[in-house]
């Protein structure tokens, strides 16, 4: 290790000190924004210090608030944004195991096929077919239902190649010392594949959540109701920055609840998501 | 195996040969006739100055948003490999963002900005400048590109740190013993090996600004004002759901695609190319 | 109980390679064969055909008389030791030995009195709550042996078992898995591609070559009458020196001219060899009837302690000669190589033993 001076060792600490606030202010300012009134927020300068209205803000958002989403409560928007983003998270992670399951350790008839027929996929987000997709959803009568928030996400390709490759690194001995052992196809996946691939499963959990909590676009066009709106997508109608109705103090309770969750899996299951990113994204 | 493939033909494979049918139909103005016409739907697009100016604006709005975000990354994994002690936590508190949604990115940024309670925007008013991302392309331009690279930012510290911890420390070491000033170090030693690193985020970047920042434009300006935000994803669904002119927004998701394949297949020639030099 | 019978196998590769191109060999109850031969001779291919890992393309595998070709390694009642252990990385020691006995539904209480006397016998009754990482090399290897041996097989398949381990680990293991064999007394095939490894181990030597045995037989056998040149060359370290021969009307004679000076068994011989211990240096000039006597300059010597390698040229080759203690000559020195008659080895235009 090269030594360093501490003017340098100090500069690097301001730099990421100043970093972080520029990193941290918004979502700490919507913390405070959050605990003032809606007279404090309409009148700029926001304080830089919470203000005393933390409970009554919070208590009146999440129970007062009836009505003030299109009479849709705060509790039904988390659930249904729970639910989407647990449904996505875990149907893509089932599947896209299963599959990779296939794809390394079977032989069968076009095999590779099916391998590429998925992977192309992986290249279209789905932003760039939302028309044609939406199309399907209305057809099949999908909209407005938790089936059609979350099966199309699953339909991607990024975590079966995350799989896939971490299945090719499983030595092929341990395979065979397995089969000699008497471990058929579906002992073996259940004693030895998914146990070794936990720290993928959880690193990949958090970066689906992630995903499915902060979709935009998909839940805007199939949900029409407001019951099944998720909590992003209520929050967008609840702003309007045009006309003064606006009540800040709980749009901002809204948004803080919208966005610590998410925070929450991901400093606290940190360790594994790191990892995760770094890897399958390599 | 069998669910995964089922999934990807209803929503993938279907929607996208919808999608290429479409491209090529027209209606006419009240939706009674559908017509075949090949390619004109394309040549209508693409002789379009509104879409051409969406065009422009996703350029400037993509290379902006990616290379603030990258800078800024760059810069703070390169302070935080020098911060021998506190690693651990700046990262903690770096990785917020990336759990944000874009969207409400976007609204908070808009919050912190907007002209009448945004409280920075009180600040720059009371600087003397005239800000108003409202009415202001241009400001609100800055407004959207700070937001979509606020929330980007951890995602590229977190691969500029793992990048920058790969680089070798006897290579730094002997480029010490050569004489080699810190600074020079970096941008002789470590800044070329972390290319690839680089490049890869690039590409990253580029589709994330082009593609899931859709909730950005959508939550903060809808495109406004005038065409001045509108990018290109927001324009295939401005046309698609809002004005419903279905062959224009079909040819634009098609082109949208080939944008997509264009760029992934230049990050797997990339992915390749790493294989091959291990 | 159990007998291994491989008749005329063969294995193609689905791309095209030709591992084993048809072997035949017969294990007698009891009995540790090893097959060696140098690497991508086809060794493994054979093991895990007889483990039922790879399919057979053509022949026979025969387990106790049986015919097991279509049969799976499940029940084929065998147990195998790989090169890199595979041990379950999740598992404790105890569940990695206890995983087969589980999976074929043995009764909790026997699987744990096996896998405990088992641990016993291996030394591992401390180590049975920790994982594979948190063990040794020697260590991870003891647990493999023991995971092969609790399950109590017919066979016991051993694929390079001791090759990651250091030269003096490798020696102990050797010792230890021999006396494993013969106390418990099962039908061994062992994989190595040391020759030291095949000859201290084996009841019955194959030596493999580009898929095709060269010899089988009792090592000793094997060492002292070689089958072919590779053979030769292959079994033995220092290996056997290898001198070409040309005819002619005076009888055979050295590619440099040398005659020998007697008769060859075979007038086909046109290669001849003789072992570095059968033969000696002396600086004398005597005549010395009945043996073979070749003019040679020192070019190294080897000092190992007990021995020394000189290192020569002669009749146009390199060969080495084993003295015993120190050696006197240095190198430069001019000497004579003198091996007897009676040790020299023929081999014929296909490298096939005349004698
Ligand atoms: N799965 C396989 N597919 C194709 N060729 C193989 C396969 N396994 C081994 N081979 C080839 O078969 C030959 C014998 O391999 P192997 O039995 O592993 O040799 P050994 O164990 O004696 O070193 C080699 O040429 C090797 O390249
Ligand atoms: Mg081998």
């Amino acid at each position: 290790m090269i030594g360093q001076s501490p003017l340098r060792t100090f500069i690097a600490h301001a730099v990421l000190i100043l970093g972080i606030l520029i990193v941290a202010f918004p979502i700490y300012y919507t913390f405070v924004a959050s605990t003032h009134t809606l007279q404090t927020i309409l009148r700029p300068p926001l304080p830089l210090l919470p203000g005393g209205q933390l409970w009554n803000n919070y208590s009146e958002a999440l129970f007062g608030g009836i009505g003030r989403i299109g009479g849709v409560s705060v509790g039904q928007l988390l659930l249904n944004t729970t639910i989407m983003a647990l449904g996505v998270a875990v149907g893509k992670i089932c599947i896209s195991i299963l599959s990779a399951y296939a794809i390394v350790f079977f032989r069968f008839p076009l095999r590779m096929t099916f391998f590429w027929l998925i992977f192309i996929t992986l290249m279209l987000p789905v932003e760039v077919r939302i028309l044609p997709t939406y199309k399907v959803m209305v057809d099949l009568g999908m909209i407005d239902t938790y089936a059609g928030l979350i099966i199309p996400l699953i339909a991607s390709a990024t975590a079966t190649l995350l799989f896939r490759q971490f299945f090719m690194t499983i030595p092929g001995e341990l395979v065979e010392a397995a089969r000699v052992d008497g471990a058929g196809p579906w002992r073996f996946f259940f004693d030895i594949l998914l146990p070794l691939s936990r720290t993928n499963i959880a690193a990949l959990f958090v970066i689906l959540f992630i995903y499915g909590w902060t979709q935009y676009l998909w839940p805007l066009l199939v949900t029409n109701s407001n019951d099944m709106n998720t909590i992003v997508i209520a929050l967008r109608k609840m702003v309007s920055f045009a006309d003064a109705d606006t009540e800040w103090h709980l749009v901002m309770v809204t948004a803080m609840l919208a966005i610590v969750p998410p925070i929450l899996v991901v400093v606290l299951m940190q360790r594994w998501f790191v990892r995760g990113l770094v890897e399958s994204e390599k | 195996m069998a669910p995964q493939l089922a999934i990807t033909l209803v929503f993938f494979y279907w929607p996208a040969g919808q999608a290429l049918y479409q491209s090529m139909l027209r209606q006419d103005p009240f939706g009674l006739r559908t017509r075949f016409v090949w390619f004109a739907n394309f040549r209508k697009v693409l002789a379009d100055p509104a879409y051409l100016n969406s065009i422009q604006v996703t350029v400037v709005f993509s290379l902006a948003t990616a290379i603030v975000a990258m800078v800024v990354a760059l810069l703070l994994a390169v302070m935080a490999e020098k911060a021998v002690r506190g690693k651990g936590l700046y990262r903690t508190l770096l990785i917020w963002p990336y759990a944000v949604a874009p969207a409400i990115a976007g609204m908070l940024w808009l919050f912190l900005f907007n002209p009448s309670i945004g409280s920075l925007a009180y600040l720059l008013r009371s600087l003397g400048i005239a800000w108003d991302p409202l009415l202001n392309g241009t400001h609100a331009m800055i407004l959207l590109v700070s937001a979509a690279a606020w929330k980007q930012i951890s995602y590229n510290f977190l691969f500029f740190v793992a990048g920058l911890q790969a680089v070798p420390k006897t290579l730094i070491e002997a480029a010490a013993m050569d004489g080699a000033g810190e600074t020079k170090r970096f941008w002789t030693i470590v800044f070329p090996l972390l290319a690839p690193t680089t490049f890869f985020l690039l590409v990253v970047n580029t589709v994330y600004a082009l593609f899931d920042t859709f909730g950005i434009v959508h939550a903060v300006t809808g495109g406004g004002p005038g065409k001045a935000t509108e990018t290109l994803v927001y324009k295939v669904y401005n046309d698609g759901f809002v004005n419903l002119i279905l062959g224009d927004s079909a040819a634009q998701s098609v082109i949208l695609m080939a944008i997509v394949i264009a760029l992934t297949a230049i990050q797997f020639r990339y992915v390749e190319r790493k294989v091959h030099y291990g | 109980m159990a007998t291994v019978d491989l008749r005329d196998v063969k294995k193609v590769y689905p791309s095209g390679v030709e591992a084993v191109k048809g072997v035949s060999i017969a294990i007698p109850d009891k009995e540790l064969c090893v097959l060696v031969g140098p690497s991508g001779c086809g060794k493994s291919t054979l093991l895990r055909m007889i483990a039922g890992l790879e399919t057979i393309s053509a022949g026979t595998v025969a387990i106790d008389g049986k015919v097991v070709n279509a049969i799976g390694p499940t029940e084929r009642d065998i147990a195998m030791v790989f090169q890199n252990y595979a041990l379950y990385p999740h598992m404790k020691v105890y569940d990695n030995m206890a995983y087969g006995l589980r999976n074929r539904g043995t009764p909790k209480d026997e699987i744990d009195s096996r896998v405990r006397s088992t641990a016993k016998v291996l030394e591992l009754s401390a180590l049975l709550d920790r994982r594979p990482r948190e063990l040794s090399g020697g260590q991870r290897q003891r647990v493999a042996m023991g995971r092969a041996i609790v399950r109590n097989p017919k066979i016991f398949l051993f694929d390079e078992p001791l090759s990651n381990l250091d030269a003096k680990l490798r020696g102990q293991m050797r010792v230890e898995i021999k006396n494993l064999q013969r106390t418990l007394g099962v039908t061994s095939v062992y994989v190595t591609h040391d020759q030291l490894e095949a000859m201290t181990l084996a009841d019955i030597l194959v030596v493999m070559n580009a898929g095709l045995v060269e010899q089988t037989g009792a090592p000793l056998d094997v060492y002292e009458k070689p089958a072919s040149t590779f053979v030769a060359s292959f079994i033995g370290a220092p290996p056997m020196n290898l001198l070409a021969l040309t005819g002619s009307s005076s009888g055979p004679m050295l590619a440099d001219g040398t005659a020998i000076g007697f008769a060859a068994p075979e007038t086909q011989a046109v290669t001849l060899g003789f072992r570095p211990e059968d033969a000696d240096v002396t600086f004398n000039a005597e005549a010395l009837p009945g043996a073979l006597v070749l003019p040679a300059t020192v070019e190294a010597v080897e000092p190992v302690g007990a021995e020394s390698f000189l290192h020569c040229a002669a009749a146009g080759s390199r060969i080495i000669v084993r003295v015993s203690g120190r050696a006197t000559a240095k190198p430069g020195d001019q000497l004579r190589v003198v091996a007897k008659a009676e040790r020299l080895h023929w081999f014929d235009q296909a490298g096939k033993r005349v004698d």
